[in-house]
């Protein structure tokens, strides 16, 4: 396997206080990183400086595109970068909110990213955004209704097929079950789980909720007051944590 | 205005304003169909009543200009004529209702059926000059949407017409692409109008006063209104013919009558159905 | 029978005839006097000069008489006169340190140097009518004391001398001060341009602004340090000459709060200031002017935005004028009927397609 993104010696300040200090982390090719921590540990910031939402203090961060260049994020043109978040990237909202046009229908909303990289043909346009809401579980009758009057975690699965229609070879989640209840959770993982393996992703998935990293990640982060304070597969960590902080919130979760 | 006439500059706006607004058109006519901005001045007529056209129109004049103000087609209606006596007595220009007369045509909401000419200059009044600000209300975004022409959105909105209603239901202020480049709002044009901005010989300014930009087609460029190739755009019309003159190709007026609702269509261009029926 | 809309012109001459009539009012009553406007509706013209931007109280009157006591109105008279002056110079920056108050007061300390001076205010008087007016009752004169006849120092430099405060710093050059008359707004604003557009935005809007931030959208906890109000002078370099002369003395508001403290474990924490000038005696507009500056001010603070509408300044500048907004609001009421025809056709059409599906059902 390859890597696909590539962080060195990130830096993020907000203030005085340090949510990324001096990370670094890869990523391979067809690999599920979870990254778990507290609220405050600097899990979402380090997603978003990846991302490109944030723009770090420090340190560089380079992809493997798809015509097997390395791109050096922090210095790439904003068109390529916006080019390359409606291509070859994804992003996840915990939020769906933050991740659909609400006012726009569904098939709409589905359909965005194919109209931003030129398809003019609306039949088409229809086809694969149908193909996407059935493939996400949901029924093609609601194509035409407004995502406002979904549940919750239909939302979510709208916003996964929202992202994943192009094929994007890189996607990240920010606490993607975050807000839904228990076995809305479960189904909605089992769908992720298995859509990243026929597409065979790259994922950086962001979660507080170990169950949720066992389930998903090959490989675990655990970080803490912005820094990593432990890394490996995620049985390893899971089942035999080094670090004091692992050992406390691995026990923690256990005593749920 | 109690103040005589002389108080003013030529065209009511002093020199090196006018210069500021010439600058700003020859930057538009540089880069078709992008919004210049620039700092629209307070004009004696309210905002959203044309002052971005007034404007351009005050920068274009020379004494020799003949100008035409059309507002819904018609010489007539009251905001044209306002217009066109603010610039009778400030700039003392020649005034028609003629359109081939016109050297300077100041519109709002159509185009003239008639052809025009190189020698022509068409100032359109815009009220809200960014084809994007319903999709997106934030100036800041919408800039950075042209420059990378993520124009995505404008076809979701288009994708969603037909999805509701069966079909694109944009009627007018329907949007186009200028010379494969930048999307422009026509100003609330109706579509029919639309086809005649495509290689249009004359000079096309638009000036939005309140929103400060400034934007044009220069003569003979590509105007093309957006469309899916399954939904094609089309230039509809009333399916009427002007009681007046018998045109079957013009855009209409619909005129309610009597009370019991009876109709009458008529051409919404006045010049061009009395050139007809003389 | 159909008859063409024509007449259109003749249309306007009468209605600005009629207009003119029911202006004048009942002719039987003295006409009201420039003079009169000017000498005894000093608030309206502090109004019609601050959201004009043009100084001068003899043109405010006459645009108060035109308008009919419409004051946005007369502010777009002003507004539209503004535009026909040349502009020759850029005055040099006025020193409020150096103003000859008639009032001046601050809410953070007890007594200031000086001392707290009143000055003609509404804010102790019971708010009833007074009958006496109805009676052309005549009013005595009245003597100001000797206090109102000397300058102070600010009362924010009192805190900015311990440190406490953050000093505020002087543009650098004209470019860090552009002319939003000049130039087109664009976003996002410096501060000056800020102050710029607020002080001229309506004074309705800027009060709601200011306090939604005081009922907790974007709140700021802001103190008044000082307002004063009174006379500063204007002055100009010529070039010929190399010197300075001033060219008039004006009356303005300033208004100086002091915020909510500012720091880490690290910067040892300060006050911030919100800042409000208005042409005229205007402190309600000068007050609110400064806790909307301070609220946008939060992304060179540091702060996290609260997502509250008196933080996001494109919100704020881009609706605060009320010329622009008047216009744009009653501009509906002008001819739309090619757009809404355009309409018409579409929706019969839209329909028409409909119930033929609903034959075929």
């Amino acid at each position: 396997m390859e890597q696909i993104l590539k962080a060195k010696a990130i830096d993020k300040k907000f203030g005085s206080v340090y949510a990324c200090d001096n990370l670094s982390i890869e990523l391979y090719t067809g690999e599920v990183v979870g990254i778990v921590g507290e609220s405050g540990s600097g899990k979402s910031t380090l997603l978003n400086c990846l991302s490109g939402s944030l723009v770090p203090d420090g340190g560089n961060i380079t992809y493997l595109d798809r015509d097997n260049n390395w791109l050096d994020l922090l210095s790439l043109p904003e068109p390529r970068k916006r080019n390359l978040l409606r291509t070859e990237w994804a992003f996840v909202h915990q939020n769906p909110r933050d991740g659909l046009r609400m006012a726009v229908s569904a098939g709409g909303n589905i359909g965005e990213r194919l109209m931003a990289i030129g398809y003019r043909n609306y039949s088409q346009i229809r086809a694969e955004a149908t193909e996407w809401i059935e493939k996400v579980e949901i029924d093609a009758i609601r194509l035409d209704d407004k995502p406002s009057i979904f549940s919750g975690g239909m939302q979510q699965r709208l916003q996964i097929a929202k992202n994943l229609i192009t094929k994007p070879r890189l996607i990240f989640m920010d606490e993607p079950t975050g807000g839904l209840d228990v076995s809305v959770q479960a189904r909605l993982l089992d769908l992720i789980r298995s859509l990243v393996r026929e597409l065979g992703l790259s994922v950086i998935i962001v979660t507080h909720d170990l169950a949720v990293a066992r389930f998903m990640a090959n490989r675990l982060i655990v970080m803490k007051n912005g820094k990593i304070v432990e890394t490996g597969l995620t049985d390893q960590v899971l089942d035999d944590p080094q670090h004091s902080y692992t050992q406390l919130l691995v026990s923690s979760i256990l005593k749920v | 205005m109690s103040n005589s006439e002389e108080d003013f500059n030529f065209a009511y706006l002093d020199e090196q304003t006018k210069r500021m607004i010439r600058r700003a058109l020859i930057k538009a006519i540089c880069i078709p169909g992008y919004q210049v901005p620039f700092a629209s001045r307070e004009m004696p007529m309210p905002y959203g009543w044309g002052t971005g056209g007034v404007q351009v129109t005050a920068a274009c004049l020379q004494e020799t200009d003949v100008l035409k103000v059309i507002d819904q087609g018609s010489d007539d209606t009251t905001n044209a004529v306002s217009i066109r006596k603010f610039f009778e007595r400030v700039a003392g220009v020649k005034t028609t209702e003629n359109t081939g007369k016109a050297s300077v045509i100041q519109t709002r909401h159509r185009i003239p059926e008639q052809v025009l000419s190189e020698d022509q200059i068409l100032v359109y009044q815009v009220p809200i000059p960014e084809p994007l600000r319903f999709l997106e209300p934030r100036e800041t975004e919408t800039r950075v949407m042209h420059a990378l022409e993520e124009y995505g959105l404008m076809h979701v909105k288009l994708y969603e017409d037909i999805s509701i209603n069966g079909e694109i239901s944009t009627a007018y202020a329907y949007p186009v692409k200028v010379n494969d480049r930048y999307i422009m709002d026509p100003s609330p044009t109706p579509k029919f109008d639309n086809p005649k901005m495509n290689f249009c010989p004359a000079i096309q300014l638009f000036g939005a006063g309140r929103e400060q930009r400034i934007y044009a087609v220069p003569p003979y460029t590509k105007v093309i209104s957006l469309d899916f190739e399954d939904y094609p755009f089309e230039a509809s019309r009333a399916e009427k013919t002007c009681e007046i003159c018998g045109a079957t190709n013009t855009y209409l007026d619909e005129v309610v009558i009597d009370d019991k609702g009876t109709r009458m269509f008529s051409c919404s261009d006045s010049d061009y159905c009395n050139s007809r029926k003389s | 029978m159909y008859v063409a809309v024509k007449g259109g012109e003749r249309a306007i001459d009468n209605a600005h005839r009629w207009l003119e009539d029911e202006r004048r009012g009942d002719r039987k009553v003295t006409d009201l006097s420039v003079d009169q406007i000017k000498t005894q509706l000093s608030l309206s013209i502090a109004k019609v000069m601050a959201e004009g931007s043009l100084f001068d109280p003899e043109l405010a009157s006459l645009a108060i008489k035109q308008a009919r006591g419409d004051l946005i109105e007369a502010i777009f008279l002003i507004r539209a006169y503004r535009t026909t002056l040349p502009r020759f110079g850029v005055g040099k920056p006025i020193n409020t340190d150096k103003m000859i108050a008639k009032r001046r007061i601050s809410a953070t300390f007890k007594d200031i140097p000086g001392g707290q001076l009143l000055g003609p205010t509404f804010d102790y008087t019971h708010r009833l009518l007074d009958f006496k007016l109805l009676a052309d009752g005549s009013i005595d004169e009245f003597e100001p004391g000797k206090d109102t006849e000397q300058m102070f120092q600010h009362v924010t430099q009192f805190l900015n001398n311990e440190g406490i405060i953050e000093t505020e710093e002087t543009s650098s050059s004209e470019a860090d001060s552009p002319d939003l008359t000049r130039q087109p707004l664009e976003i996002p604003a410096n501060r000056a341009l800020r102050l710029q557009a607020l002080t001229r935005s309506d004074e309705g809007f800027l009060l709601g602004m200011a306090y939604s931030t005081q009922r907790g959208f974007g709140r700021n906890h802001p103190f008044v340090g000082e307002l004063r109000i009174g006379l500063i002078s204007v002055e100009f370099e010529i070039p010929e000459l190399g010197f300075n002369i001033e060219i008039a003395e004006i009356e303005i508001s300033e208004c100086e709060t002091v915020n909510q403290f500012l720091g880490s474990k690290i910067h040892p924490p300060k006050f911030t200031r919100g800042y409000g000038f208005v042409f005229g005696q205007s402190e309600r507009k000068a007050i609110s002017m400064a806790l909307v500056d301070r609220a946008l001010r939060w992304k060179e603070l540091g702060e996290v935005s609260d997502g509250a509408p008196a933080q996001d300044e494109e919100f704020v500048l881009y609706h605060g004028d009320n010329i622009q907004a008047t216009g744009f609001v009653e501009h509906i009421k002008l001819p739309h009927y090619v757009d809404f025809q355009a309409e018409l056709e579409l929706i019969r059409k839209i329909r028409k397609t409909a119930f033929e599906a609903k034959k075929d059902e």
